[in-house]
């Protein structure tokens, strides 16, 4: 009776300090996500005006400077890197959920891995190798194509399960109507699908738009207002980076006002992946 | 310890006229056979059941009836398999335009999940370029949903989804969704096992219906409910290498009370399976 009694003791005492433990962890890893949101909140707030999400750069000592052309030339870059990943990496999937099978298959999916687990600074040395070495030209392109590359992984990942997600049983349904195979896939099964896709893309978007490394030999950056791809483009990581370096004071509170915008985006890409799927939810 | 079993009231129908004629059919999944020389007459605008226990072949043999089997990788098929007389096993023959003349309904309800119950009934016809006019295909939803016996729940809510309907509405959707390519042939895979007794019996009641436009085959594996709606009957069984087989075909009424083959009556008088 006693030793079980001090068995049970011992039991509970374990028990308490597993959930304090575990409890305390939890408390730690969410506590710097708000501790670094705050920080970035409260050095960034200040710069946050019109001017800045709509001026040029201005050079140091003059008043209201801004980062519009980084805005901008983020959206066209990681744009054109959603053009080619999100097509490619969906073809991908589905080839990997419905018709590859066996070594092929396998090896297609291993292939995505080890490049999901590849150094973006590698990945931006490999498009710079590719598109501007060749041309003897910093591009916007280039930057696009490293942010592809990057989100390549992801994509096909995501697709593959979203696409393997949908019952056999719905497939074979449009088949057996006379549907041909890509008119089941096409009008029944990518769309079952779809709400999972595009969360992936979201997600995809949010991993890539904070890159910064691979943007160095790429896009390269620029001052001016740049709309072409085959140009050297400002791009919002890359002027955090610069100006955070930089020994002027004024910069340095533009950086953080750029980090908070940034910070902004991929909350809200992450906001739009819960709402995509739980706009799955509701239907059914 | 015998089970009763009550047989149809309709006695088989006197056609004798073969719709759908299997032919030395086997099958493979990769290099395991499933089920092994079938051959077997389903008679026009009549109901035969394939029964027999769980991993005799029933659904197999089934989907080699619309040459769906082969679409699972590594599935292969043996045989012949003749729609009128036609194989359609043949390599001049389209599997896709073959699929639009036998329909299927499956064992759960399958309705297309993004669609709505107006686009899932149309969907065969919009996809195969049946029809394209939005009022053309609007009558051939009304036509199938009525066939189906679902136009009067559904008429009001037409654009609600698909998924928002009971199970056994929405396999009677999935019956009007086969029914809109207008096939000659409606095989139905266990189409009440995943529903409510309410339910299978609305969709029994409608097969009564069906087979008098369309030759129907159903797999079951209740027995009542072959008894009840099926006029020829095939019982399947598999060997010790689980490759299934036919062991005894013949008019329902017959196959329930006179039994030629012994494991036919050990399984219909609940012996095994």
């Amino acid at each position: 009776m006693i030793a079980g009694a001090r068995l049970a003791g011992s039991r509970r005492a374990s028990g308490v300090a597993g959930v304090v433990l575990t409890g305390f962890c939890s408390a730690l890893a969410a506590g710097l996500l708000i501790m670094l949101l705050g920080y970035v909140t409260v050095q960034g707030f200040g710069a946050l005006n019109p001017a800045f999400i709509t001026h040029l750069p201005h050079p140091v000592g003059i008043p209201d400077g801004g980062i519009a052309n980084g805005i901008v030339g983020t959206i066209i870059i990681v744009g054109i890197a959603v053009l080619i990943a999100v097509p490619v990496g969906v073809l991908t999937g589905l080839y990997l959920a419905i018709y590859g099978r066996g070594i092929a298959a396998e090896l297609v999916r291993f292939m995505a891995e080890v490049l999901s687990g590849v150094p973006s600074i590698a990945i931006g040395l490999f498009a710079y190798t590719v598109f501007v070495k060749p041309f003897a030209h910093f591009s916007a392109f280039s930057a696009s194509f490293a942010f592809a590359v990057l989100m390549l992984p992801l994509m096909i990942r995501t697709s593959e399960e979203a696409i393997r997600g949908v019952p056999t049983a719905i497939r074979e349904g449009a088949l057996a109507l006379g549907l041909p195979d890509y008119g089941g896939v096409l009008h029944v099964v990518l769309p079952a699908a779809r709400p999972l896709i595009v969360t992936g893309v979201l997600l995809a978007i949010a991993r890539v738009t904070g890159e910064t490394a691979p943007l160095l030999f790429t896009a390269f950056g620029s001052q001016f207002w740049e709309l072409n791809p085959a140009n050297p483009m400002a791009v919002l990581a890359l002027q955090i980076f610069t100006y955070a370096i930089s020994p002027y004071d004024e910069w340095h509170r533009q950086a953080w006002g750029g980090a908070l915008l940034l910070i902004l985006a991929v909350l809200v890409l992450n906001i739009g992946a819960r709402m995509a799927l739980s706009g799955r939810t509701k239907k059914s | 310890m015998q089970q009763t079993i009550v047989v149809a009231k309709n006695e088989s129908r006197p056609t004798t006229d073969v719709a759908l004629s299997a032919r030395s059919v086997s099958a493979w999944y990769g290099s395991k056979l499933a089920i092994r020389d079938i051959t077997l007459d389903f008679r026009r605008h009549s109901i035969t059941a394939l029964m027999g226990p769980s991993g005799c072949g029933k659904t197999t043999f089934l989907r080699c009836l619309n040459r769906l089997h082969e679409s699972a990788l590594g599935a292969k098929t043996s045989g012949e398999v003749l729609l009128d007389g036609m194989d359609i096993y043949d390599p001049d023959v389209n599997p896709v335009v073959t699929r639009r003349r036998i329909g299927m309904v499956f064992q759960r309800p399958n309705p297309f999940p993004t669609m709505s119950i107006l686009e899932n009934v149309t969907s065969g016809p919009r996809y195969t370029s049946m029809a394209t006019q939005p009022r053309e295909l609007m009558e051939m939803a009304e036509t199938a949903l009525r066939r189906a016996a679902l136009f009067d729940e559904v008429k009001d809510k037409l654009h609600a989804p698909a998924l928002s309907l009971s199970g056994g509405q929405q396999q009677r959707l999935c019956i009007a969704r086969a029914l809109a390519v207008k096939p000659e042939v409606l095989l139905m895979d266990e189409p009440t096992s995943a529903l409510d007794p309410l339910s299978t019996l609305k969709i029994e009641e409608l097969m009564e219906a069906l087979a008098a436009e369309f030759t129907v085959v159903i797999v079951t594996h209740n027995l009542q409910q072959a008894a009840r709606v099926s006029h020829y009957a095939a019982f399947m069984l598999g060997d010790e290498h689980r490759v299934g087989s036919v062991v005894e075909y013949d008019a329902t009424q017959q196959i329930f009370t006179h039994p030629k083959d012994k494991r036919t009556e050990d399984y219909i008088t609940g012996r095994f399976g």
